[in-house]
């Protein structure tokens, strides 16, 4: 008895071990291939070329990077605090990928199918702020301070925009599960969330863009005052810890907004009498990326376009702006519930 | 063992473990990040009661916001260690006998009748469907509306009057106003004047 519980433990712990590599080993080529997209597309929006000499095209120069970056020696300032110096990476990272346990790829292809997957998800996106305070405390530097502080008041900022969004969301789909927020936009393209959540689909993805740290919203790594942000300290695989963090963060914003607002894997075609037979060979994980692909675009041509904002327009923006819309939003929001108005609410 | 109790047992000892450090430890800042661990291990405690909502609250709340704010007030002192331990043996009695009050206080509590094992009934399991999220919502809009409204009421009352008290305006302050800022046109800042090209003079264009 005992014997085949313990088999049954392992058996499970691989199952789960492989799904877990499955999803995190395209995250990480994603990652690696997003920064290539990222030079690449701002390269053409400036009028440049972008890399070009590493492999075919520069289709190599990720892999590159990567190899540049483990080679590298990881420095630690002396006058730093040891312990917490290296726990920083590590506390980026892991939220950043637990987060992607909950998220659905399709109808049934889901590593852990949480009742609360929402919720999870704004519970672990808010504990990746640690990572970022720990790194620019234990350096034991100015700069590095200077932008944990920032980037720490913005994330905890717009946090409270995001999740009013979120609210709005699980109001409409009467269900804090993805897969069943994702069913209850089945229909058309017009039943999708983006419609009727209009100011917080644009809120959140806004938002988003905030809590990742990300152009205009990047003060916490302005490199014309603060030479780098908070990993300034950091090297080599360490600071590649960070970036990739950064990177997978990006993604699994992209891949909330267009589960949330955008009817995750469900076709755009849905309703319409020639086209969704014509389309319907198309398996739902395409849709997804596709969807998850335009938000990151949108990301890569933020960067190319804003200047980036001041500190005090950030907060202005997150609290006296977005804060007030998103509660006026779910109050017009429930009254549309309670009427059961059509076709989202009924 | 059940892979639960394994699960309780881990968690319980983590738990446990981060507490004490939190007040044996010397850095103010290490104490902050154990009690965030210690959170983080209380939220898989009550994970493993079927209590998620709760459980992921506690994380949002709690590890996400409060402590995030704690630990930069903590972070931005600069605490002397030595005059810190200074006081130690004065406020010794004081401490102790605080402590040996919430000691029996705590004993008193868990003496009492209500939670002794016997009159604590087994907790039912739920199947899989069961959304204790769902569950918590019903009961706290329909049995406990008045008494959970109050408590927003009396939160809101909280946050306003912490702003009120903290708010001041500051001489030095060269806090700007961005509404004013993005208002701005050109006409305010640039005036642009038609006039006809000038020719150099004669009697200069010699030299």
């Amino acid at each position: 008895m005992e014997e085949s519980g313990i088999i049954d433990w392992i058996i499970t712990g691989s199952v789960i071990l492989a799904k877990i590599l499955v999803i995190v080993g395209p995250l990480m080529l994603g990652v690696a291939y997003l920064t290539f997209a990222e030079r690449k597309i701002i390269g053409y929006m400036q009028m440049r070329i972008g890399p070009n000499r590493v492999g075919p095209r520069g289709w190599l120069q990720p892999i590159a990077d990567a190899l540049k970056l483990l080679m590298k020696e990881v420095i630690v300032p002396t006058r730093s605090n040891h312990y917490l110096f290296v726990l920083a990476p590590t506390l980026t990272i892991a939220p950043a990928l637990a987060a992607w346990a909950v998220i659905p790829f399709d109808a049934d292809t889901v590593l852990a199918d949480v009742d609360a997957s929402l919720l999870y998800i704004l519970a672990l996106t808010s504990v990746g702020v640690y990572g970022v305070i720990i790194a620019g405390w234990a350096s034991n530097s100015k700069y590095a301070f200077i932008s944990t502080m920032r980037s720490a008041a913005q994330i905890v900022s717009y946090e409270i925009a995001m999740g009013f969004a979120l609210v709005g969301v699980l109001m409409a789909a009467g269900s804090i599960n993805l897969g069943e927020i994702v069913e209850a936009q089945r229909g058309s393209l017009l039943h999708w969330y983006w419609l009727p959540l209009l100011p917080l689909f644009v809120i959140y993805f806004i938002s988003g863009v905030a809590e990742t740290n990300r152009a205009p919203f990047d003060v916490a790594e302005g490199e014309s005052e603060i030479v780098a942000g908070f990993h300034v300290e950091y090297s080599g695989m360490a600071f590649a810890v960070f970036f990739l963090a950064e990177y997978a963060n990006m993604i699994l914003i992209a891949f909330l907004a267009a589960l949330l607002f955008l009817g995750g894997w469900l076709s755009p075609f849905e309703g319409i009498p020639v086209l969704a037979p014509m389309f319907n060979w198309v398996p739902g994980m395409v849709w997804l990326l596709l969807k998850a692909g335009l938000f990151l675009f949108f990301y890569l041509w933020f960067r190319a376009t804003f200047p980036r904002y001041r500190y005090d327009q950030i907060m202005r923006l997150g609290w006296k702006v977005f804060i007030p819309l998103t509660i006026v939003w779910l109050v017009i929001e429930g009254a549309a519930v309670v009427g059961g108005l059509g076709p989202w609410f009924d | 063992m059940s892979f639960e109790k394994l699960v309780f047992y881990t968690f319980a000892a983590i738990l446990v473990y981060a507490a004490t450090r939190v007040i044996t430890v010397r850095n103010p800042v290490h104490a902050a990040l154990h009690l965030v661990l210690a959170f983080f291990t209380c939220a898989g405690l009550w994970l493993l009661l079927e209590a998620e909502f709760l459980a992921i609250t506690l994380v949002l709340v709690y590890v996400g916001a409060v402590m995030v704010l704690f630990l930069f007030v903590v972070m931005m002192l600069d605490i002397n260690l030595v005059s810190l331990k200074a006081g130690f043996v004065r406020y010794l009695p004081v401490g102790l006998s605080v402590a040996a009050l919430m000691l029996i206080e705590m004993i008193l509590v868990l003496r009492s009748k209500g939670f002794d094992a016997a009159s604590m009934p087994q907790p039912v399991r739920h199947a899989a469907d069961y959304s204790n999220t769902r569950e918590l919502g019903s009961v706290l809009y329909t049995d406990y509306v008045y008494p959970f409204e109050i408590a927003a009421v009396i939160l809101v009352v909280a946050i306003i009057a912490a702003i009120a008290l903290t708010l001041r305006k500051r001489g030095e302050s060269k806090m700007q106003n961005p509404a004013e800022q993005v208002k701005v046109r050109r006409e305010d800042r640039v005036r642009l004047v038609k006039m006809k090209a000038e020719t150099r003079p004669a009697a200069e264009s010699e030299d």
